[in-house]
């Protein structure tokens, strides 16, 4: 790093920089050395991140099936053609994606709502100290700290027809079904997933919320029963509108984390999952690298992209609006 | 100030329901683990009828679960040590200096976090195998292509939190090292980050937490020499009869690791998304 800094011809500009030139290449180094720091950040998003999306891009214009797939760039381009394909609701394949779509944004939409009232409500009832408030917070903390795959497993084993705890419940203890449920195939597909998936996420809701809790000064609560709000008052008053900034980010990365979630039904489902719970990832998975279809695939991600690069703008835009609002 | 009996009784009971729906599934790891096959193969019983401990001796045979374990561990230890090193530089470079081009790196470290995972995977694949034939390095289906991968994954996030967290240690701190002779690099190592350790510590965790858990490409870029414990799990579940209590038994190993590491650092996690995260 050194080295490359001293290379640096030296021009003469001032006197000063003449007689020191100690001082010269210390401010070269200064100047480079944040670009040297982030360097490796930079050339590993570069190789793993940009580049990637780049040739995704550009995969997305051309017929690229199984045959093309040793030597990409040979593939015939299909210019405008597998976004054609994708977006042709009328067709199979389109129409199958529309499905895709909106069940994810439903899916998505509840999981992300139930994960940020349940962690707010765990995390603000836990705010004052109790007894057993530490065991608490740790055993909370559990499915969040689990890897997915054991803890979805868990769930699969669950939701099975004859031997899980899901029908033995509901049908042998509750006598609540008619007859024994599938819960991994058909319609209840959608509610085992939602379940798993807000099992497993709003721990981070509750951590967030938990840490950002701990920044509100106790003198406000104080004052507000000085003036005789009660419990529910200062919690209503005074601790959610201190969450609203860090609600908005909590939200967003919510939403991108369960949007694209891939893990959590791939675990659950397999390869190909069912239409009821059909979400985009797993959908664009199955096209890619089931039905060999990787230029479809790719036009498919190209659009996920765009759809929450504009649904990520439009959010930061109203909620940055929404807070200045709030501030004038 | 004390709580109005209604907030107790509120507390009281909506905690309970949430440890139940927290703790059934745990429950159901544990006791499961234990059961003789006949139990988890018939209809669901809360108690098991009599406790084994089988099924934690034959999962190392049924599957190589221990080279998976290594594989995980090689895996997810390196792509976080090299993950929390990078970061470090990185937020450091951001907190401290004012640079061209600081907006736009931010900006665009941070939407990578907003990449599906999909959209990469395939032409990530490709650029390996490119890159394999053209230098023999293997990356492809080796541990160090997947290292390389997972690190990425925990980067943003871990940059973002510890540019948050550094921004918190005082300026004036790392300014009078420089003074006393240190170099940026000293100051950082001496000064900045035995100040930021929880932060630091709370992007380690998580680093291996997300490293430790990936499914897609793990099961994309392995072979059956590199593979990880998230491919390699699904291999009691294929045969013909699924042993439950197996699988249920290897869960637990797995996970006891990772669970009894982030319960002993939760509590530099919170803290550190207090000071990097929540702001």
């Amino acid at each position: 790093m050194t080295t490359t800094a001293l290379k640096e011809p030296v021009r003469e500009t001032s006197p000063g920089a003449a007689r020191e030139p100690h001082r010269r290449t210390g401010r070269i180094r200064r100047l480079s050395l944040p670009y040297l720091l982030l360097l490796p950040a930079l050339l590993l998003e570069l190789l793993v991140h940009l580049v990637p999306m780049a040739i995704g891009i550009v995969m997305s214009f051309k017929e690229l099936t199984q045959f093309y797939i040793r030597d990409w760039g040979s593939a015939p381009w299909s210019g405008v053609g597998n976004y054609k394909v994708s977006v042709d609701f009328d067709a199979p394949v389109g129409e199958a994606l529309l499905h895709s779509f909106f069940v994810t944004v439903g899916f998505t939409l509840l999981s992300v709502g139930l994960c940020w009232l349940i962690g707010t409500a765990a995390a603000v009832f836990m705010q004052d100290t109790f007894r057993g408030r530490g065991l608490l917070r740790a055993l909370f903390l559990v499915p969040y700290a689990l890897p997915v795959y054991a803890a979805v497993i868990t769930w699969v084993f669950m939701f099975q027809h004859d031997n899980g705890l899901v029908n033995h419940v509901l049908h042998d203890q509750l006598h609540l079904t008619g007859k024994p449920s599938f819960w991994l195939i058909g319609d209840n597909s959608f509610y085992a997933l939602l379940t798993v998936s807000v099992w497993k996420g709003w721990p981070f809701a509750f951590l967030i919320v938990t840490a950002a809790l701990q920044n509100i000064p106790h003198e406000l609560y104080e004052a507000a029963a000085l003036d005789g709000a009660g419990t529910w008052q200062r919690i209503r008053r005074i601790t959610l509108p201190s969450l609203r900034p860090v609600n908005q980010v909590l939200v967003l990365v919510l939403f991108l984390w369960t949007f694209n979630d891939f893990n959590t039904p791939y675990v659950l489902f397999g390869k190909s999952a069912p239409e009821a719970a059909d979400l985009v990832s797993v959908h664009i998975y199955q096209a890619s690298f089931v039905t060999w279809n990787f230029g479809t695939g790719s036009a498919m991600s190209v659009l996920l992209l765009l759809f929450l690069l504009v649904v990520t703008g439009v959010y930061l835009l109203l909620t940055s609006r929404g807070r200045r609002a709030a501030d004038a | 100030m004390a709580p109005s009996g209604s907030f107790l009784w509120s507390r009281r009971i909506f905690l309970t329901l949430l440890t139940g729906f927290v703790l059934i599934p745990v429950y159901v790891m544990v006791s499961s683990s234990l059961k003789p096959l006949a139990d988890v193969t018939g209809k669901f019983r809360w108690l098991p009828s009599g406790l084994t401990f089988r099924p934690y001796i034959d999962i190392w045979s049924t599957v190589p679960l221990a080279k998976y374990f290594m594989n995980s561990l090689i895996v997810a230890g390196a792509a976080t040590i090299c993950s929390v090193v990078v970061a470090v530089f990185a937020a450091y470079a951001v907190s401290r200096y004012d640079f061209r081009g600081k907006r736009v790196f931010t900006v665009t470290v941070l939407s990578t976090q907003m990449f599906p995972g999909i959209l990469f995977l395939l032409p990530l694949f490709l650029i390996y195998v490119n890159i394999g034939n053209a230098t023999g390095i293997a990356l492809f289906g080796s541990r160090g292509g997947l290292i390389l991968t997972y690190l990425t994954f925990s980067l943003p996030f871990s940059i973002w939190m510890l540019i948050g967290y550094f921004d918190s240690v005082p300026r004036e701190l790392d300014e009078a090292a420089l003074v006393d002779g240190c170099g940026p690099l000293g100051a950082l190592l001496r000064i900045v980050v035995p100040a930021a350790i929880p932060g630091i510590v709370a992007v380690a965790v998580y680093a291996f937490m997300t490293a430790w858990g990936e499914v897609l490409f793990a099961s994309v870029m392995t072979n059956d020499t590199t593979r990880t414990l998230a491919v390699g799990l699904q291999g009691y579940s294929t045969l013909y009869d699924v042993y439950w209590n197996q699988i249920m038994a290897a869960s637990l190993v797995v996970s006891v690791p990772v669970v009894a590491g982030f319960l002993l650092l939760q509590r530099y996690l919170v803290a550190g998304l207090t000071a990097g995260a929540v702001k």
